[in-house]
């Protein structure tokens, strides 16, 4: 257990996710009473305590989170979806994390993807006609396991934090990604090449703790659900199992003549334009509206992943902010829409990457925070780094979005030693049990107080920013167009 | 303020060694350079030429069907470099003969023969942590080298640069990757089932392919599995007679045997004695040809075999080749013991107190003696090793500032001048 709080022995920590599966786990929860009245989406708290169970406590994270935390030995107990469970595994196979039983909750599953306008019908078809792959996903180390297994001669993985399915075919050959089935793929202009595994909760734990603790009444009361064969135990599997490739029986799909010509279009775009999705999407398009860039399906209603303009010569993809800065570096988008907290992570990363700001758009602004918990007697980084020096830290544990930003802050302030941990949202609720320092945005600071944490130094503001990519700025082809649209985006400007 | 945070326990220093990494101490060195030395000479009296290649190299030239194993691959350090935006990784180098493949490719390509050596660490992740990931081993290479000749002339390489580190109880075997094909071929998979089942083989999972010959009811080929398996040859005559035993096989078998039997018939006229094992393949898809495995005390410290598609593969044109590698983590444990408590230098010059004066009057002794062909190290304080042939004190004092210490005759006088100390200990 990696705590630096003193904690009793006996207790059993269990991490449970937010997100699509939060009804149902609670659901089930209740069903076998476990005490745990304040999991619910309403309810909206970290922090719980069990009523039944006074040894029992849980906290709720984002799902990929959970197998790291249960692996490093923060919780004894998970519950989280089987495909972060296997991105976890494939990469960490020696890692202390054991499957214990799917909990028959679900949908769908992890598919291999084309677009439909590819030539391919079947993974070895397509595996034999092509020698170069540019392969995007929200898991990468399925991607890459993937990618090694088929024998992929020359590959390039893009890992990013969503939209996966709008990447191919222009941007992308394949997409490793979730899907409800292989009509709901084709509704979005994908064909499956292989379905990998079907997605459902997962109960795992951690080895050690299965090992050395008694966790016979939790897993007792799990036991009677799932799939309901008695004891949980003696059905745990001691080393995760690889996972396993299932062949799609699907026919060739095929596109509406409407998908066929949208996508053959994009090609043919002179300029291509990435604008976010998520909270971003309000303000940006409040902005595109002021600057009379009249766009139709880009709203948080109602949203096309690829809307449309009134302009002939311009392509628009709604993707993730924080994948718009690789994205545009790799030349898939000459122009995007992101934060500058955004494009200051990818150029820690890489450095020489050639992605420019262009513009400062000025909405959606938040200061980047280093923040501790209020308990923690440093009322700044130099007060933390002697902390840190003298021994206090087991090392210092700081949870963050911004892996680079953190990384290179701490580098820069010479605290030494820490590690960090990759969060994927609420990383707030890492501290202080999970974590010692976040590295984290903040709009007016209410959340972290509310978690009893305090700021002890800002790292920089950041706003929604337009980039581009180098090359495209010094193309002769593309110069008076994006100078037309620099003019417009500036027409917005407050 | 929290009481807590105030009795959490102090961080204890750990090792901040890597896992899975490990240091090599000055008597790891003494072996170390003793195998590199012996290696390089040999190499160089053979006629190879040293080179050497970096750490990182793009994944996907160890990614293609017929370079490493899957299980290989799924153990290679991969990463996105600094600018590896475009998504291309990048390897900590996962084998030492690819990248000399790559290398000869870029570089030396227009010599019809490169015969190359090198010495290098490779990475490979291991699970536990309790063996190393960090790997040592000297290679050679001989690109262009097409003929059975260049396999028999480096396997008495290999063999020469074991006898002369003095190993004992080396044992020689020998595979044919040409065969192994053969008979997998012979079972007429599909390419992808060739490939998985290749992959199986080579990394030592014989029974897959004995139970895919039955269950193909390939007896030509269960025959021969069980001839190969169950018998080890001692001479190039057990390779004639499984000539003469299988006179249905295929075209390919049947020339991979007549290259097998012609190196054996090298190596017998040579008196180089080995021992024909057919699982002797050592993990690598890239093998073609004769493959061989040295064993010292029963603990396997190198290997090669030939390689011919290696080249070709990586767009390199036509190019055979073949080489070895010994490993030097299990070579350092069974090189006999050799001169490993004696100290580097034997001439210690001790100043008597650290002034300036005396400061200079040492490094300029230490200097001289350098000069002079001498190995000598300076002290001026505190502990003294015990196994010096000689010790000059350095007091700067009166007529003899230097005192000469015989420490092996137990005598001692002063000296006046620097020359004189030359003379005393000559």
């Amino acid at each position: 257990m990696n705590v630096n709080m003193e904690s009793q022995p006996s207790y059993v920590k269990l991490a449970l996710p937010k997100g699509r599966f939060l009804s149902s786990i609670a659901n089930l929860l209740g069903k076998i009473d476990l005490g745990f009245s304040h999991y619910s989406n309403e309810a909206r708290q970290y922090r719980l305590r069990s009523t039944r169970f006074p040894y029992l406590s849980a906290k709720v994270f984002q799902e990929k989170d959970i197998p790291i935390q249960v692996a490093v030995g923060n919780y004894d107990l998970g519950i989280c979806g089987s495909d972060w469970i296997e991105e976890f595994v494939v990469k960490y196979p020696a890692g202390a994390l054991v499957k214990i039983s799917s909990l028959n909750y679900g949908e769908g599953s992890i598919y291999v993807v084309a677009s439909n306008q590819e030539k391919f019908s079947s993974l070895d078809e397509s595996l034999a006609m092509q020698d170069d792959w540019r392969i995007v996903s929200e898991y990468p180390n399925l991607a890459e396991a993937f990618a090694l297994k088929f024998r992929m001669r020359k590959f390039r993985i893009f890992p990013v934090w969503g939209a996966a399915e709008v990447y191919p075919p222009e941007n992308a050959d394949l997409a490793i990604l979730w899907g409800k089935n292989e009509s709901a793929l084709k509704a979005q202009g994908l064909v499956s090449l292989a379905k990998l595994f079907p997605i459902t909760a997962f109960l795992i734990a951690n080895r050690e703790s299965l090992e050395s603790k008694n966790l016979s009444q939790i897993l007792t009361c799990l036991s009677h659900v799932g799939t309901g064969q008695g004891n949980v135990v003696a059905r745990v599997s001691r080393s995760p199992e690889p996972f396993v490739f299932c062949h799609s029986e699907g026919e060739k799909q095929s596109l509406s003549e409407g998908e066929v010509v949208k996508q053959s279009q994009w090609q043919a775009k002179e300029i291509k334009l990435a604008l976010p999705d998520g909270h971003q999407c309000p303000p940006t398009s409040q902005f595109l509206e002021r600057a009379g860039l009249n766009l139709q399906g880009y709203s948080d209603k109602a949203l096309n992943r690829r809307p449309s303009v009134d302009l002939d010569w311009l392509g628009i993809k709604v993707i993730r902010p924080q994948d718009m800065p690789l994205q545009v570096a790799n030349g898939n988008f000459d122009l995007a829409v992101t934060g500058e907290d955004w494009l200051l992570e990818h150029l820690y990363r890489f450095p020489s990457s050639p992605v420019a700001k262009l513009l400062t758009l000025g909405f959606g602004g938040v200061r980047i925070v280093a923040a501790v918990s209020q308990d923690i007697p440093a009322a700044n980084i130099g007060e933390l780094r002697s902390l840190v020096q003298s021994g206090k830290f087991a090392p210092l544990r700081v949870a963050s979005e911004y892996i680079n930003i953190a990384d290179k802050y701490l580098r820069d302030n010479h605290v030494s030693p820490y590690k960090l941990i990759p969060t994927w949202g609420a990383s707030e609720a890492f501290l202080p049990e999970d974590a010692d320092l976040l590295i984290d945005n903040a709009q007016t600071g209410k959340t972290l107080a509310q978690h009893n944490l305090k700021i002890i130094d800002m790292l920089f503001q950041s706003t929604a920013c337009l980039i581009g990519n180098k090359d495209s700025l010094d193309s002769q082809d593309k110069k008076e167009r994006i100078e037309f649209l620099n003019r417009v985006f500036q027409s917005g400007l407050l | 303020m929290n009481n807590s945070f105030f009795t959490a326990k102090p961080y204890l220093q750990r090792s901040c060694k890597c896992k899975g990494m490990q240091d090599l101490l000055p008597k790891d060195m003494l072996r170390f350079r003793r195998i590199e030395d012996a290696f390089r000479n040999c190499c160089r009296e053979w006629g190879y030429q040293e080179v050497r290649t970096p750490t990182l190299e793009y994944l996907h030239l160890f990614t293609a069907t017929g370079t490493l194993t899957p299980n290989k691959l799924g153990k290679v350090y991969s990463f996105l470099d600094w600018d590896g935006w475009s998504g291309e990784r990048v390897v900590l180098r996962p084998d030492g003969t690819i990248p000399v493949a790559r290398l000869y490719i870029n570089n030396l390509s227009e010599r019809e023969i490169a015969r190359l050596f090198y010495v290098t660490n490779i990475f490979a992740f291991e699970e536990t942590g309790k063996e190393s990931r960090e790997r040592w081993q000297c290679g050679a290479e001989f690109l262009g080298g097409a003929k059975f000749t260049a396999d028999a002339e480096i396997i008495l390489l290999a063999r020469e640069v074991t006898r002369r580190l003095g190993l004992n109880n080396i044992e020689l075997q020998l595979s044919h990757a040409g065969l192994v094909r053969a008979m997998i071929k012979e079972l007429k998979l599909s390419s992808s089932e060739e490939a998985k089942l290749t992959s199986r083989v080579v990394e030592g999972d014989w029974q897959a392919l004995t139970l895919m010959a039955d269950s193909c009811q390939m007896s030509v080929v269960s025959k021969l599995l069980s001839q190969l398996l169950g018998l080890k040859g001692k001479s190039s005559s057990f390779l004639q007679n499984l000539r003469a035993l299988s006179p249905q096989a295929s075209s390919d078998f049947k020339s991979s045997l007549e290259d097998f039997i012609n190196i054996a018939l090298l190596l017998d006229s040579l008196s180089c004695g080995y021992e024909i094992d057919i699982t002797a393949i050592q993990g690598f898809e890239y093998y073609t040809g004769v493959c061989f495995q040295l064993l010292a005390d029963g603990e396997k410290v190198g290997g090669g075999g030939r390689y011919d598609n290696l080249v070709p593969l990586m767009s390199g044109g036509g190019t055979p080749a073949c080489g070895f590698a010994l490993y030097i983590d299990p070579t350092m444990k069974s090189l006999p013991l050799e001169g490993e408590g004696k100290s580097e230098s034997e001439i210690l010059v001790k100043g008597e107190d650290i002034t300036p004066e005396i400061a200079k009057r040492c490094f300029t002794l230490v200097q001289s003696l350098h000069d002079a062909g001498h190995a000598a190290e300076l002290g001026f304080t505190g502990w003294v090793k015990s196994d010096y042939r000689w010790i000059i004190l350095v007091s700067g004092r009166g007529t003899s500032p230097f005192v000469l210490i015989d420490c092996k005759q137990k005598r001692q006088r002063g000296v006046a001048s620097v020359a004189e100390v030359l003379d005393g200990i000559r």
